[in-house]
């Protein structure tokens, strides 16, 4: 199952997107990534690469996994990792978020890592900050770690990505997992299929080289993998459907539904989950689904980032 | 190749090993307790031929770990983009073990201060051994090797590279002026 890496470096100060990322970096980070898994299964889980460093875990929004993953990654690498909640830092008292940066940076960080409701906020800092930026999640544009913890699990349960038949299924819209899955899952070659409430899927989506189903029956007919998303009742400000349980009755992955996707589908889902409304609880808890792997993997990718971006410039 | 002089070939390279694998043996009165660990890549190449010349002689397979060690380096701080890293695999406990690290080119010394690092992290091995190919000496830590090959004295404008079926396609060892 191991790729032949035709790219032994990424030559990029940032991690911001997916969708500006070649096939070769992808694959590199994703081998990299493969070598870590061992650590974290060790007694002692701990390496000594990066210490020293300094990664500043910057949210502006509620996470457990993500914040979690970068924390452990970074320790698991001798990092100091330091976390900052927007709702218990100075950014109550109104600070933007650029002055916020420009005092982190005064107290000479290596990596950040920043979470925000803007799209494009990451984006901003890497270009005045001289530290590495990782976007884990801005606004409903890229969460590239997500996508790079997808597509690692799937090529362990899969062998491959390339040829895969991937449905994803919900609120496309508002899911900046869906479009960073869409940009990397069809760079490597996968054929996905969209399907959700027409107010939750974008007009152009076809654009991006994905087919758009409005049934989900028909994007899970014999696919490979399925990945449900949350709906995010937080960002949804106009009411786009009529309730959780009518979402549900069309929505809902389950027993049934499942039945349409190849026997060996596997089940994916970002989380938090919200059980009975994105997907029926005993298909989450299913052989099928792999919902836990997508959280192990996620230290193994965030570890390999870690390492590649290192905190270093790449001039 | 003008610059480059073959100084081992095939024969000369298994001689020396199965030499190392009797060795191994006399040092640690049999394969009790005995574990060989190869360091990525070329050391893993040598410590599965190792492993079966042992085999052969005392009849009894060994336990065989693999070690990469670009996560201990002591020069990752300084290097910009970072080298691309293998996979770990030793799926044994080391506690208690004697450890043959097994390497090809024995040279500053630097490999095997990180290996043993990485090592120590695993566990509590009772012993740990050093087996090389090739001694070239120019030490910059006080490490010496239990199981040497070949001493080879060396200029620091030479490289010596060694070469395995495995990965390059033959087995030799040359000298090159660089």
């Amino acid at each position: 199952m191991k790729t032949e890496l035709n790219l032994n470096k990424l030559n990029r100060k940032d991690l911001l997107g997916i969708k500006e990322l070649s096939v070769e970096e992808i694959n590199l980070i994703l081998e990299t990534a493969d070598s870590f898994v061992e650590i974290s299964t060790r007694e002692i889980k701990k390496v000594p690469t990066l210490r020293g460093k300094t990664i500043i875990n910057l949210f502006y929004e509620a996470s457990t996994r993500t914040r979690t993953s970068f924390e452990i990654a970074g320790k698991r690498l001798s990092a100091d990792t330091v976390n900052i909640t927007a709702s218990t830092s100075s950014v109550v008292k109104g600070e933007t978020l650029i002055d916020t940066a420009k005092n982190l940076e005064a107290m000479n960080p290596d990596i950040i890592v920043i979470r925000h409701s803007a799209a494009g906020a990451p984006h901003m800092l890497a270009r005045i900050l001289r530290q590495s930026i990782i976007n884990a999640g801005d606004g409903a544009h890229e969460h590239p770690t997500q996508a790079l913890l997808d597509m690692m699990t799937i090529k362990s349960r899969k062998g491959g990505i390339a040829g895969l038949k991937i449905a994803i299924i919900g609120d496309i819209a508002h899911s900046r997992v869906a479009r960073s899955n869409i940009h990397g899952l069809t760079k490597m070659g996968a054929r996905v299929f969209l399907a959700g409430p027409p107010t939750m899927i974008p007009y152009d989506m076809a654009k991006l080289g994905v087919t758009v189903h409005t049934r989900m029956e028909e994007a899970i007919e014999d696919a490979d993998v399925v990945m449900t998303l949350r709906i995010q009742t937080e960002r949804e400000k106009q009411c786009i459907f009529p309730s959780l349980r009518e979402y549900a009755e069309h929505f809902s992955l389950n027993k049934k539904n499942i039945s349409l996707a190849r026997k060996d589908v596997i089940i994916m889902h970002p989380g938090p989950v919200n059980r009975g409304v994105e997907i029926s609880p005993d298909l989450a808890d299913s052989t099928n689904s792999v919902i836990l792997d997508q959280v192990t993997n996620g230290v193994a990718v965030r570890m390999a980032l870690l390492y590649l971006l290192g905190g270093g410039s790449s001039e | 190749m003008e610059n480059s002089k073959t100084v081992m070939d095939a024969e000369g390279i298994d001689r020396s090993l199965t030499r190392i694998a009797y060795e191994i043996l006399e040092k640690n009165k049999g394969v009790e307790e005995l574990a060989l660990i190869g360091i990525r890549s070329r050391g893993v190449f040598l410590a599965i031929r190792l492993k079966d010349k042992i085999a052969s002689i005392e009849k009894k397979e060994i336990p065989l770990g693999i070690l990469d060690i670009t996560l201990y380096r002591d020069d990752l701080q300084s290097s910009h983009p970072k080298p691309v890293l293998g996979k770990t695999d030793i799926p044994f406990s080391i506690d208690g073990q004697k450890v043959v690290l097994i390497d090809d080119v024995l040279f500053t010394g630097r490999t095997i201060r990180a290996a043993m690092d990485a090592l120590i992290d695993f566990g509590r091995p009772k012993m740990i051994q050093l087996a090389v190919l090739i001694d070239r000496g120019h030490r910059e830590l006080p490490i010496r090797a239990d199981f040497v090959g070949k001493s080879l004295p060396s200029s620091l404008w030479e490289a010596v590279n060694v070469h395995l079926t495995e990965k390059d396609g033959s087995d030799n060892v040359t000298v090159e002026i660089k």
